[in-house]
């Protein structure tokens, strides 16, 4: 059936900010749904409230809200734009349940809106779990036993009939959030109640634990005529137990035999048809019995998910895309396969190679969280390689995922050198082993290999993990290969009687020594560890032997058809397939895995610049190892090179393809931190030099530039010792910020108001060295903080924004809320912000982009940091002024200037409507954690509300981050000593003035009465009931403005924050953001908030 | 141990053995499937020939007892890019290894068997040697030169059996698809098939027989008449290796069963049917060999994912287009992958419905054919009547 032509128009709705369980594998879907569906000819209206998305470009839809994603905001996109059918599959849980809302509602059959992709029918038969387990069982499939529950009490008759260990999933959460596994009857208990909690319906399951099973999920995708295509079949290494989000795991499946295998297929289609899921993919869970094969389906998702994102990458098969031409109608024999271009889609790929995925997570920005892996989905991000084998794929996706290794360790980083263990410590460190792997944590993987060392066997590691023993046997390769590349320099080493030269240590490395630890997967930085010399040595050895990758191309059907897509990996065999160009070309470096502080913004940033050298006739090169990216879509540049971002690897494809040069400054810290390296290899970095980045990112360089230019900046020392630090302290003055030397996204950062909590921080917190100093900065408490991104092309800057942050200093610039145009500051300081900055560009040699973060306190302007790189901010300032900065510093990086591009009449200032950017946290998934904003960044997203004002753009802002402002009601205010102001007296006047009631534990109230503020007192959390959690619980609270009140407290933080989460309460952490949320809510009450495209943003203006 | 694998086109790929030590000659074909190894080196259909596994991974999940397509492992050599000696399944007896070594059959791993598959891609199926015993390597490229071509070749009398069998096995493994035993009775007599054993697969005898066939499997030089005179409801020409062309015996057997009875072919047994109706057949570049080929089905429209392994295909232009009609394509290549008789109770197909390994997709063969006999019987009722 060709595709449908009733239909002119469709909406497709995005998945909002980057979440755990949420993250730009729907920029990715949804970015290649924009655009195969104009390509077909329709409208495209588009709705996504983060603007940190490539398909929230203006131009790839035809209409670009960047609004929040609930049903009142759909509803007047659709009374706006009047499409004709609604694409719910592309945007995650997030829009599936907004489309089903909207049905639900009747506002789709009110505008005669059709839902395609999915019907509602479909949605709700695999999204409702009680529906979905009698669907499966019409079917004649099977599910773990169980039931669904409402209340304590019902779910106790479940778990008499089961036992425990058991199951609890919440219906309708994100990533299973308040999901978990009970062993006991008291964990049973406040999971259960948990989760009735935080299910939108209240409803939990109690199921059979299938926990130790063996994990599959195929990808699948039907048409209307009833074609089914499996796409591709993925096996977690860790069992059934952690959320696949939070598993390693392998495509293809590894230990099925095609009975087996043949047996889930034939499930997966039943699966499709009995939920009825027509026109798209979606992907089933399995869960296999290891000991008898007995299958049951876990769940399926009828829309694009985190795995089809993988499945795409893994096959080349791009599921997205296909899905949206399915969407509209056509069948699977009628799409031609990208990549062979003569074969049709409707077959199901093939790989001849192994994909492992590893996630990443980022505990230590959440102290105190059990990092215990369970059905709670908890990584931040994931890192993806290829290899022909699966012990070189594993070693790959561990040097990519940017956590210092070099692969599976030996690489320095190792807890013991087993080699070198008395007797006693390697008892010790054999029952540490032993219990650490007993339950699953993040750093498993590097315990299974001190396991074997330690002397455990398969047997022993399988009975703790209920890994399965392939795994755990190439795993033990591994191990066995290290020590025989240890052994290698180590006999050399006994031999030799004084100690012996690098050559003759390396004398007995052979060709066939090298080639088999590259195709184990084993870095040159491990070999350089192993045999006791530098990397640079190895790869020198590595040439002279000849041992060099090739590069292997990705191409869905095993070599069987030719391909036309230039996607490759490396490995170490016989045929090299990459063919260089004759063509001017340039490899742009992508980010790496999400974590936080490094995001989408970045990828974003990345896609930019290579679309800009795409149009300037470049052949554009990508390197990166993220498979929830565009960036590491086949067609998104010339050519693709999955492969991980070190040193080693990308030489290695410079070295073949030979760039013009090669671009560092789009994928934040990651490729930066490998450019002077690169350089010194002989990579022609483009933009800014390398010195220029050592400039600003050299404390002492930096301070002596500045102050040559007379730029005020804080005071700063560097301590290399905890005595040094508080002497540093002392001299600069309390408040202190303290840091570690390199830091991503403000790891391990504090505010310190004296010598004592210095001392403690210092202690706990840092490991202070010689090597590793401690910075220390003045802190300017209250100080207004600003943000600005620039282009400087080495002679013109192009400001592309001056944003305000609405936190004050202190809060991490990536967690504080921003606002552009600025709104209270002078004009004057404005010009002085852009005045310096113009300064730094020059002072550094900016070509390209540069970012800039200012304080401001008692009127001067001081200079807290230069980057002179894409920042978290560049996609923001681009959504909210229409200004594309980075692709306009792409094409500076190549050598063009400002003037001929036409731009430099641009003035942010011009801009008519007012931009803010919310941060979006995930402590809703980190139960106990601390819940309040600091120097170290937590926010995982972001999300931006646009309008003609202030308030209204603010109040955007918080409906998209999950934090709606009341319009009236009770207010609880509790703040600090330091916060007990006039500051705090003019806000809570404000909201007293619109009708707010207040109410406030001892302390506040007491302050709040002698200032002559009406407020009721309620019990704070230890004295007696109902306290302000039991007030919070029974909904008699509508807002929480609570400032951390230090450690004393801590206790009924936790519990009112909590609170606030769990039952959806706006919670506010800072004066700033409740002075700025009062705001907010008086204009909100002078109308109806309304919508408009970016579009029509960007025409106006 | 070294082991060689030497190709016509001059060649060399040096590897490990993991099977047993010797040297042989055969036609390099590579097979895509991910699963199922087992089930490939078992097929007879692959007799003569050197079978590259594109999947890397080889062996992970040993071999058992159960998925056999044979009595032993046909093919005449095996090459894969990596070997487990080490698997993990429950139903796993042994090692793939241990396997091979007991069965003879020479295998070598940790060679690029990508840069293998694209050179047969791009060349055609080749001539290749396997050698653990002959380090020489021009000696090796020279037999591979000398060894015999699969065209012109009748491989099927190697593999069938030598005296007629009955079969009554039913796949009792919890992955069975469900038995359609009550489809093929009538009047509580289940149908009898006559099978053409030219090197079947035990699956194609399993679902014959799940769908409550009673099965006399006869050798492939079994002349018609003795066939007739089992006085089979239906004839069924299974799959198997070599160049149709070459078993003119069956083709003049054919050409006499044709319009007797109902009949049904699969792979050699419809390349066989086709030339027996007058078409002719040719040799494929490379063949299809792999679990994931896109057919179409001419009268429903529908895809078919299909398991395949061939390496000849009927030419359609040769074929009467007044007494046969064309039901199945390839949507890779348009090659014929199925037809069917415009008036006689005879169909066809390339592929393997009988799947193992590869996708259950197109079983409803065996219940058309099950059909057809019912329908035969009948009009045969009513011709007695």
């Amino acid at each position: 059936m060709p595709k449908r032509t009733d239909i002119k128009s469709i909406l497709i709705i995005g998945s909002g900010p980057i979440v755990i369980g949420q993250a730009c594998e729907f920029d990715y879907s949804g970015t290649q749904a924009c655009k195969v569906l104009r390509e077909e000819g329709y409208r495209v209206v588009l709705i996504n409230s983060n603007p940190a998305t490539i398909m929230t470009d203006p131009d790839l839809a035809d209409a670009t809200y960047i609004e929040p994603i609930t049903p009142e905001f759909v509803e007047l996109i659709i009374e706006k734009e009047k499409p004709d059918a609604i694409l719910p599959t592309m945007g995650g849980q997030t829009a599936l349940n907004t489309a089903v809302a909207l049905a639900e509602r009747g506002i789709l059959e009110k505008h005669g809106v059709e839902l395609i992709g999915a019907k509602l029918d479909s949605i709700k038969k695999a999204e409702d779990r009680q529906l979905f387990q009698k669907t499966m069982r019409a079917a004649g499939l099977e599910m773990p036993r169980g039931g669904f529950v409402y209340s304590y009490e019902e779910a106790l008759k479940i778990v008499d009939g089961i036992g425990f260990p058991i199951i609890i999933r919440p219906s309708y959460t994100l990533g299973g959030t308040g999901g978990g596994i009970a062993y006991n009857i008291e964990e049973f208990h406040s999971i259960v109640e948990h989760g009735i909690t935080n299910s939108p319906i209240h409803e939990v399951l109690i199921e059979e634990s299938v926990i130790g099973w063996k994990e599959y999920e195929l990808e699948v995708m039907r048409d209307t005529k009833d074609n089914v295509v499996i796409i591709c079949s993925i096996e977690n290494f860790d069992p059934m137990g952690v959320h696949t989000g939070d598993s390693i795991t392998v495509a293809p499946a590894q230990t099925l035999t095609d009975k087996e295998y043949q047996y889930m297929r034939d499930a997966a289609i039943t699966v499709m048809r009995a939920i009825g899921v027509d026109t798209g993919g979606s992907n089933v869970q399995f869960a296999i019995n290891p000991a008898d094969g007995k299958m049951v389906i876990i769940e399926m998702n009828p829309r694009v998910s985190r795995s089809s994102a993988l499945a795409s990458k893994a096959t080349g098969f791009p599921i997205a895309k296909i899905a949206a031409k399915l969407a509209v109608g056509y069948t699977l024999d009628e799409i031609p396969n990208d990549i062979t271009k003569l074969t049709p889609a409707s077959f199901e790929p093939t790989i001849d190679y192994t994909v492992v995925k590893i996630p990443r997570w980022d505990f230590e920005k959440f102290k105190g969280v059990d990092d215990t892996l369970g059905v709670q989905m908890k990584s931040v991000g994931e890192a993806m390689a290829f290899g022909r084998t699966f012990k070189e794929a594993l070693q790959k996706a561990l040097r990519s995922l940017e956590i210092g290794r070099a692969g599976l360790g030996a690489d320095g980083k190792d807890l013991f050198n087993h080699r070198k263990l008395s007797p006693k410590s390697k008892a010790e460190w054999k029952k540490r082993v032993k219990d650490q792997l007993r339950r699953p944590k993040p750093n498993n993987v590097f315990f299974l290999r001190y396991a074997f060392q330690l002397g455990l066997t398969i047997e022993d590691i399988h009975a703790l993990t209920k890994i399965d023993p392939w795994f755990l046997f190439n795993i033990r390769q591994i191990v066995e290969a290290e020590n025989e590349l240890a052994s290698i320099v180590e006999d050399a080493d006994n031999t030799q009687s004084r100690t012996p030269s690098l050559e003759s240590r390396l004398a007995k490395v052979t060709l066939e020594i090298l080639f088999k630890a590259k195709q184990y997967g084993f870095s040159d930085r491990q070999l350089a560890y192993l045999w006791k010399t530098d990397e640079d040595t190895i790869r020198t050895l590595r040439k002279k032997h000849g041992v060099l990758p090739v590069f292997k191309t990705v191409d869905t059907c095993a070599a069987e058809f030719e391909a036309h897509t230039p996607y490759h990996y490396s490995t170490y065999e016989r045929e090299n397939e990459s063919v260089r160009s004759k063509r001017k070309k340039v490899i742009i470096l992508g980010g790496g895995p999400n974590r936080i502080g490094q995001g989408i913004e970045f990828d974003y940033c990345c896609v930019h610049g290579v679309y800009a050298l795409r149009e300037e006739g470049y052949e554009t090169i990508m390197i990166n190892c993220n498979p929830e990216t565009v960036s590491t879509d086949y067609d998104t540049t010339d050519k693709l090179y999955f492969e991980p971002l070190t040193v080693e690897d990308v030489l290695n494809i410079c070295e073949h393809e030979e760039p013009e040069g090669i671009i560092v400054s789009f994928g934040g810290q990651t490729p930066l931190k490998i450019a002077k390296e690169l350089e010194a290899h002989g990579v022609r970095i483009l933009g800014t030099s390398t010195e220029g980045i050592d400039l600003a990112e050299d404390r002492q360089r930096f301070g002596a530039l500045l102050r040559q230019h007379k730029i005020s900046h804080p005071k700063y020392g560097t301590a290399f010792s905890v005595k040094d630090a508080v002497l540093v302290a002392e001299e600069i003055g309390f408040p202190v910020l303290v840091r570690p030397s390199y830091v991503l996204g403000g790891r391990a950062m504090e505010i310190c108001y004296n010598t004592a909590s210095l001392r403690e921080y210092m202690k706990k917190a840092v490991d202070v060295s010689p090597e590793h100093p401690v910075l220390i900065d003045c802190f300017l408490e209250d100080a207004f903080e600003f943000d600005v991104d620039a282009v400087c092309d080495g002679k013109d800057v192009l400001i592309g924004g001056v944003m305000e942050h609405i936190e004050e200093a202190g809060i991490h610039s990536g967690d504080s809320a921003c606002v552009i145009p600025p709104f209270m500051i002078s004009d004057e300081k404005t010009e002085e912000i852009i005045r310096i900055t113009k300064k730094l560009a020059h002072a550094l040699n900016v070509i390209g982009l540069l970012n800039v973060q200012f304080a401001m306190k008692d009127n001067v302007v001081y200079v807290l940091e230069v980057n002179p790189r894409a920042s978290r901010t560049v996609p923001f300032v681009s959504k909210a002024t229409g200004l594309a900065l980075a692709k306009i510093a792409a094409r500076i990086m190549v050598g063009q200037k400002l003037k001929d591009l036409g731009v430099m009449d641009f003035d942010f200032r011009k801009v008519k409507h007012i931009s803010v950017k919310e941060a979006v946290f995930p402590f809703s998934k980190f139960p106990k954690v601390k819940m309040f904003l600091g120097p170290e960044m937590r926010s995982t997203g972001e999300v931006m509300g646009i309008s003609s004002t202030f308030g209204a753009s603010v109040a955007k802002s918080q409906i998209s981050a999950g934090n709606a402002l009341p319009e009236h009601g009770t207010i609880f205010v509790s703040v600090n000593e330091n916060d007990k102001n006039e500051k705090t007296l003019e806000i809570v006047r404000e909201y007293v003035k619109l009708g707010f009631k207040i109410v406030a534990t001892e302390g506040t109230s007491k302050f709040l009465t002698a200032k002559g503020i009406v407020n009721k007192q309620v019990f704070k959390v230890q004295e007696g009931r109902p306290n302000i959690v039991d007030h919070i619980k029974n909904g008699e609270v509508d807002l929480v403005i609570n400032t951390p009140l230090g450690e004393e407290s801590r206790l009924d933080e936790y519990a009112i924050g909590w609170a606030a989460i769990e039952h959806k309460v706006a919670f506010i952490t800072t004066l700033s953001a409740a002075a700025t949320a009062v705001k907010a809510i008086g204009e909100l009450r002078l109308g109806k908030l309304s919508v408009k495209s970016l579009q029509e943003f960007h025409q106006a203006s | 141990m070294i082991v060689k694998l030497a190709l016509e086109n001059g060649t060399v790929f040096t590897g490990e053995n993991f099977g047993a030590e010797g040297e042989i000659a055969g036609e390099v074909v590579f097979n895509t499937s991910i699963t199922g190894y087992q089930e490939i080196l078992t097929d007879p259909s692959y007799a003569g020939q050197i079978v590259t596994m594109t999947y890397p991974l080889i062996g992970n999940y040993g071999v058992n007892l159960e998925d056999l397509e044979s009595v032993k492992p046909q093919v005449s050599g095996f090459v894969v890019r990596e070997y487990f000696d080490f698997y993990s399944n429950w139903r796993a007896t042994s090692s793939l290894g241990d396997w091979l070594k007991k069965n003879n059959i020479i295998a070598i791993q940790g060679i690029d068997t990508r840069m293998l598959t694209k050179m047969i891609r791009t060349l055609g199926a080749l001539r290749g040697v396997l050698s653990t015993t002959d380090g020489d390597e021009a000696r090796l490229v020279k037999k591979a030169k000398a060894s015999p071509e699969m065209t012109g070749l009748d491989l099927a009398k190697k593999v069938t059996c030598s005296v007629p069998y009955k079969w009554d096995e039913i796949d009792r493994t919890i992955f069975a698809l469900a038995p359609q035993a009550a489809s093929a009775q009538r009047n509580g007599r289940r149908f009898k098939v006559a099978v053409y054993d030219y090197g079947v697969k035990q699956n194609i005898l399993r679902r014959l027989t799940s769908y409550g066939c009673e099965l006399t499997v006869v050798p492939a030089s079994y002349s018609a008449e003795q066939v007739l005179a089992l006085n089979p409801d239906g004839i069924f020409l299974s799959n198997g290796p070599g160049d149709p062309d070459a078993v003119k015996y069956a083709i003049l057997n054919l050409k006499k069963l044709i319009g007797t009875k109902p009949m049904f072919g699969i792979c050699l047994g419809h390349q066989l049917l086709a030339l027996a109706l007058g078409g002719k057949t040719y040799k494929l570049k490379f063949g299809h060999r792999g679990a994931n080929h896109p057919v179409k089905n001419l009268h429903t429209g529908e895809i078919e994912i299909t398991s395949q392994n061939h390496g000849f295909a009927v030419d359609w232009k040769s074929m009467d287009g007044s007494k046969v009609e064309l039901t199945h394509i390839n949507l890779n290549d348009n090659t014929v992958e199925g037809f069917q008789h415009r008036e006689l109770p005879l169909f066809c197909v390339q592929y393997h419905p009988e799947a193992s390994p590869g996708p259950h997709d197109s079983d409803y063969l065996f219940a058309k054919f099950v059909k057809m006999m019912e329908g035969q019987k009948i009009s045969s009722t009513l011709v007695v009547q």
